[in-house]
């Protein structure tokens, strides 16, 4: 960002007005978007590059970011746009690779998940040429800069991608430290990153890592394999025995994640562990006439939703005055922005639950407890 | 009497189930090919308008003042006229087919940020938030009411016998010239109301932050055709015609003024050409007006036969359709203004097909026909009378 105050920043920003003036009401950024999408200044974007299947279900996309992306913490994550049937969607991954790389890509990895249609579509159907819209790296899961850690990692699954990032950064600045790492996944062939683990147990004596399998190759999960395996203070005593001692990162489904959160929280020493949580974004959807509470976040409003009432009427009759037009869900003057939760246009006995929906208050009720941005 | 007889209730709201089963089939196929449309439709429309520009630029290459080989008038007019007929359909397409439907969320359903009623600004001396309750809202919510419908005349005219007749609309056609040249002109001040504003219905205070946000739209726009593009064109004609040891001054400002009349010319493609395809949408003979009084405590399939009976198409080709906006299937977009417009042409068919088997009119024709009446019934409202019926 320029200071407001430098000579320099306050004349790059008089041409950059400028020349928007010439392209006024757009930017000039969109018509450079018709010559190298990743030129762009309105919107950031980036080319895929190169794909790589990690494993049967997940696979590593490695993108070009547009000019004004920012390195990164390893660690962090980043928001991504995926265009599936027309329409868009946000989701959030974790970088997988060290900020290191001279190249200037980046990659994520994307473990496609049973009933998950945009994780599908990014495993199976993103090509190298795509361009995607991207958000710049963020996050707050990442090991301290200066302070010396000695961290345990605990992950499962597509949860070790942060911690992947993690390692290659630490590898690439030679200062790999005393690191434990305990991983969870159904079978060998299923661990993401296997070889490059493999590649960094045997460069550095100090880096333990343990698998623990949910089940043999070949073989079938079974639920009581399952429940062998899952986490437990046993195993953490085998592994690591000085774990009162460490710093703790820690990613992987929620389950796993709560019974970390519980068992440190026990022993009070809830500080030291660290979690990045790979949240579902989409709720529970319910039967119609469904009541709950209804949130305004502009105006900061909570009224009671009863799940049949249009939720312009409901939020009038709770003395608020929403922007409306027609009040018939033709003219769009009262859209509003899903953030979270689920409504029911009425119209159509469509239920929506997509975050960042447009929903149009006036023909749409709630469905339980709703989030909503009103226009 | 403006509502055909031969219809009960109940079959009108078989008409309306009918309509409603049209869109919802297809809002529900909603797609890939649909996005497509759209973003090939914006980057051709960005692409025309920088040719435009660049076209114009060259045009001063061959400027019969230049001096260079292959100056000559007939160069010079053929860049000229053809970057400013360029970046005149390039406004087309941004204004009618593109900006106009995208701020009727026909787009939002894609979730692009990029491409959202909301925030959506086009290329129009006219602020985008006031078109979107003007036309969105009042218009399409009030569709030929008259007395509510402000697109009844634009508070200047006189379209219909319905409307009463005072001495100010003997100017019918003097106004019906004046605003197709300077259309974007009124559709800026539309949503402010000046016909009340001037009848004391509506208080000057109550306008004063519209003009405002108006003032900030025009001074924009005005800068970048008429000031901003025309001094980058003398900026480069200056130290060229320096290097042909040329008289650099006078020919700097002809650069200027070369540019100036190119982007008049493709603003006025724009007005010209929008005022006529919007003119025959609700205008044409055959198009029915209402009263308040008749559309009081309407349900939604009333609503849908006051859209079909109030609006007219057009008929033509594809590339007829958009640059028209598709506003030449004005019946479809009336009934079903959040629908994508690439879509209306299939749906014509189908709501062709329920008018006929309900006995409804569906008003068609071709653009002489459609512009033609418009033009022949303004010159008539001009004078007193005119069908009660109409």
């Amino acid at each position: 960002m320029q200071e407001s105050g430098s000579l320099f920043g306050r004349v790059t920003r008089l041409a950059e007005n400028i020349s928007d003036a010439f392209a006024f009401p757009l930017k000039l950024s969109h018509y450079v978007e018709l010559v190298n999408p990743l030129w762009t200044s309105h919107d950031m974007q980036a080319r895929i590059v190169k794909v790589w299947d990690e494993t049967a279900t997940a696979r590593t996309i490695t993108l070009k970011p547009g000019k004004n992306w920012r390195s990164f913490k390893p660690g962090q994550h980043l928001r991504v746009g995926i265009d599936i049937g027309g329409r868009h969607f946000t989701r959030t991954y974790s970088i997988s690779c060290e900020p290191e790389r001279e190249d200037g890509c980046f990659t994520i990895t994307v473990k496609a998940i049973p009933n998950g249609f945009v994780s599908n579509h990014i495993v199976r159907q993103l090509k190298v040429g795509d361009y995607i819209p991207i958000g710049i790296a963020q996050g707050d899961f990442y090991l301290p800069d200066a302070q010396p850690v000695q961290p345990l990692f605990i992950t499962a699954g597509s949860g070790i991608t942060p911690i992947m990032s993690m390692l290659k950064s630490l590898d690439a600045e030679d200062r790999m430290p005393h690191v434990t790492h305990i991983h969870y996944a159904p079978q060998q062939y299923d661990v993401i990153f296997a070889k490059q683990l493999a590649a960094l147990q045997k460069k550095y004596p100090r880096y333990k890592l343990h698998c623990i399998y949910t089940r043999d190759p070949g073989g079938v999960d079974t639920p009581e394999g399952l429940k062998n395996q899952h986490f437990s203070q046993a195993q953490l005593e085998k592994y690591c025995p000085d774990w009162q001692t460490k710093d703790v990162y820690a990613c992987g489904p929620q389950p796993l994640l709560d019974a970390l959160e519980s068992f440190w929280e026990s022993q009070g020493l809830r500080r030291r562990l660290h979690t990045e949580r790979f949240r579902a974004a989409l709720s529970v959807s319910t039967e119609p006439g469904q009541t709950g509470t209804v949130n305004f976040t502009k105006s900061q409003a909570q009224f009671e939703g009863d799940g049949t009432t249009n939720l312009l009427r409901l939020a009038e009759d709770a003395g608020l005055n929403p922007t409306h037009g027609c009040r018939m869900g033709i003219c769009h003057a009262c859209d509003s922005v899903l953030k979270e939760g689920c409504v029911r246009d009425m119209r159509t006995n469509e239920l929506m639950r997509e975050p960042g929906t447009i929903i149009q208050i006036c023909v749409c009720t709630n469905v339980g407890n709703t989030v909503i941005d009103e226009a | 009497m403006a509502y055909p007889s031969h219809l009960s209730a109940g079959e009108i709201e078989e008409f309306g189930r009918e309509m409603d089963a049209i869109r919802n089939e297809v809002m529900d196929s909603l797609g890939e090919k649909d996005r497509q449309y759209i973003l090939s439709l914006i980057r051709w429309q960005r692409s025309m308008a920088l040719a435009g520009r660049i076209g114009m630029m060259l045009s001063l290459l061959v400027s019969p003042w230049s001096e260079l080989p292959w100056a000559g008038w007939p160069a010079f007019l053929v860049l000229l006229l053809g970057g400013a007929a360029l970046l005149g359909i390039s406004k087309i397409i941004e204004n009618m087919e593109i900006g106009h439907n995208v701020m009727h969320a026909q787009w939002d359903w894609m979730r692009d940020p990029n491409i959202q009623s909301n925030t959506w600004e086009w290329d129009n001396v006219c602020p985008s938030d006031q078109w979107k309750h003007s036309h969105n809202v009042i218009h399409h919510t009030w569709t030929n009411v008259l007395g509510k419908d402000p697109d009844v005349g634009y508070g200047v005219m006189r379209v219909t016998g319905l409307q009463k007749w005072h001495p100010q609309f003997l100017f019918n056609p003097v106004i019906n010239f004046v605003l197709m040249l300077m259309f974007q002109w009124g559709v800026a001040l539309h949503d402010l109301e000046l016909d009340k504003v001037g009848k004391g219905e509506r208080s000057v205070e109550s306008i004063r932050p519209m003009l405002r946000r108006v003032g900030w739209k025009v001074v924009r726009q005005l800068r970048k055709d008429y000031l901003l593009w025309p001094a980058f064109a003398a900026a480069i004609a200056f130290p060229v015609a320096m290097l042909l040891e040329l008289n650099a001054a006078p020919i700097a400002l002809a650069a200027f003024l070369t540019v100036v009349v190119g982007n008049l010319v493709a603003n006025g493609i724009r007005n010209i050409w929008s005022n006529m395809i919007i003119f025959c949408g609700h205008f044409p003979t055959g198009v029915h007006h209402f009263t308040p009084e008749e559309v009081e405590g309407e349900t939604r399939a009333q609503w849908y036969l006051r859209q079909l009976l109030g609006s007219a198409n057009i008929e033509g080709g594809k590339i007829f359709h958009i640059l028209s906006g598709n506003l030449s299937h004005q019946i479809e977009h009336h009934l079903f203004p959040d629908v994508p417009s690439n879509r209306y042409p299939e749906m014509s068919q189908r709501v062709k097909a329920v008018a006929h088997r309900f006995g409804l009119p569906y008003n068609t024709g071709s653009f002489t026909r459609q512009f033609g009446t418009t033009t022949l019934n303004i010159w008539r409202y001009s004078l007193p009378g005119g069908s009660a019926g109409h």
